[in-house]
């Protein structure tokens, strides 16, 4: 029951309920679980019918970033996997 | 943006398979905790693009999967009594109880019904005074703080017709749980998504440090996976025993404070008996004292006796990491998605449902 994928924020009404879109498909969920102030345009997490925290759509591209920096640094040569960095894991411990 | 497609992505997700083949000297077990993973993980194929060092055990994660029967048969009950509407999540609907299951009883005329969300049970109760509402409050801490506002509002709406029946469970007490059984060889675990949004990481360190056992906290899209279980075996190799945080995007250390206030302010530990697990102390949820007039259980006060498991079913051995699906005789021939057996094959993220699903001994 917990797969689930980004849903954007497309409106929001006065008693905290909104509208999400999620591939194309919208449905209602509340926002009565997130504490921090929703717009238009955030990226959230649903989970049955509720919003359960904001996506941080910037740290999600970073990483995006890193991991594509590994895989072109694999596929050039330039690192093997036993001399490469520690990939994501070490970067951000 | 697409951030679904970005991490699928198959030249990174080859990049960091060569990088775990070639890192990964030792064999190591990961237990994932949740389902959810579960289902990734053979969707996508990992186990190949792991190497043969690593291999997955599949733990206790799925709500419905570890639901004691009992707890299904006393759904039942309630869901018989006339002037009832029971509300579940559908994934309980199939689950069968000692006698059928809920969409049987379904079938047969009484009105059950499934939710989209949890809320659903608030505007059922409202169009429906003359009757009395049941909501079947299932799931791990994922799932808890739902249920908590569906309390919140009941009381503060003072509906006289809303019922919960609680069997919220916790994640931290079944992972000590198998721990300390010594008969199984756990080398680090792939921690929950969706229940450490609510959680926050920092509440695996204790166990980490305890059981001297790497924990990755990782997101469900296959690139999530390979990067957490990298860590995993970096760890694994170098010795070390540290929370990785690798779902930063949606879980931070201390989780979902609101959340979590919720659920304190509405329910309070209790001991809870696992499928396959037992009863484990302090590892469910059930409503404080002073909410108990909402609570089912007590008052339609059903009976339901004793409730044995199929004895051919060895979902209680796969929870515990001790067997998997192919282990168990009725695998695959008696027990399948169209006539599960266990809860194991009953809910999609199930161990043996997953199984069934992707691979091609099913």
């Amino acid at each position: 029951m917990c797969l689930s994928i980004p849903s954007k924020v497309i409106s929001i009404d006065e008693n905290n309920f909104a509208i999400v879109e999620t591939l194309g498909v919208k449905r209602g969920v509340s926002l009565d679980l997130i504490a921090e102030p929703i717009s238009v345009g955030d990226y959230v997490l649903i989970h049955v019918g509720f919003a359960m925290e904001k996506i941080d759509t910037k740290y999600a591209l970073e990483s995006l970033e890193i991991y594509k920096q590994i895989a072109d640094d694999m596929n050039s040569g330039k690192i093997s996997a036993d001399e490469g960095d520690m990939g994501l894991a070490a970067l951000k411990n | 943006m697409d951030l679904i497609n970005s991490f699928r992505d198959k030249d990174k997700i080859l990049a960091l398979s060569q990088i775990i083949k070639q890192r990964s000297k030792k064999p190591l077990n990961i237990m994932e905790i949740c389902g959810g993973h579960t289902h990734s993980i053979m969707k996508f194929g990992l186990p190949q693009l792991v190497g043969e060092n690593i291999n997955f055990i599949h733990g206790p994660g799925c709500p419905v999967c570890i639901m004691p029967r009992s707890r299904i048969d006393e759904a039942i009950a309630i869901a018989s009594i006339d002037g009832v509407i029971f509300c579940t999540l559908a994934d309980m609907l199939r689950v069968p109880g000692s006698k059928g299951s809920l969409a049987m009883l379904r079938a047969d005329g009484a009105d059950i019904r499934a939710l989209y969300s949890p809320l659903d049970t608030i505007t059922i109760a409202k169009e429906n005074p003359d009757k009395k509402v049941v909501f079947f409050a299932i799931g791990f801490e994922t799932t808890t703080p739902m249920s908590a506002v569906v309390v919140k509002q009941a009381v503060e709406l003072n509906l006289q017709n809303l019922f919960i029946h609680m069997n919220h469970v916790t994640v931290p007490a079944p992972v000590r749980a198998i721990m300390s059984d010594k008969d199984v060889k756990i080398d680090a675990f792939l921690g929950p998504s969706h229940v450490s949004v609510i959680t926050g990481s920092k509440i695996y360190e204790e166990l980490a440090n305890e059981f001297k056992t790497p924990i990755a906290v990782s997101g469900f899209e296959p690139l999530d996976l390979m990067d957490s279980i990298l860590n995993l075996v970096n760890q694994h190799e170098n010795g070390t025993h540290k929370v990785y945080n690798e779902y930063a995007r949606v879980v931070s250390k201390d989780g979902n404070l609101k959340a979590k206030e919720l659920i304190d302010r509405y329910f309070q530990p209790c001991d809870f008996e696992w499928r396959g697990l037992g009863v484990i102390k302090d590892s469910g949820l059930r409503l404080r004292d002073e909410f108990s007039y909402l609570d089912a259980k007590k008052y339609f006060n059903v009976e339901v006796g004793e409730s044995k498991e199929s004895k051919a079913c060895i979902c209680g051995e796969i929870l515990r990491g001790k067997a998997k699906p192919y282990d168990c005789k009725v695998f695959g021939k008696v027990c399948n998605p169209q006539n599960p057996i266990g809860s194991c094959m009953v809910s999609g993220e199930g161990a043996c449902a997953a199984y069934y699903k992707y691979s091609k001994r099913g």
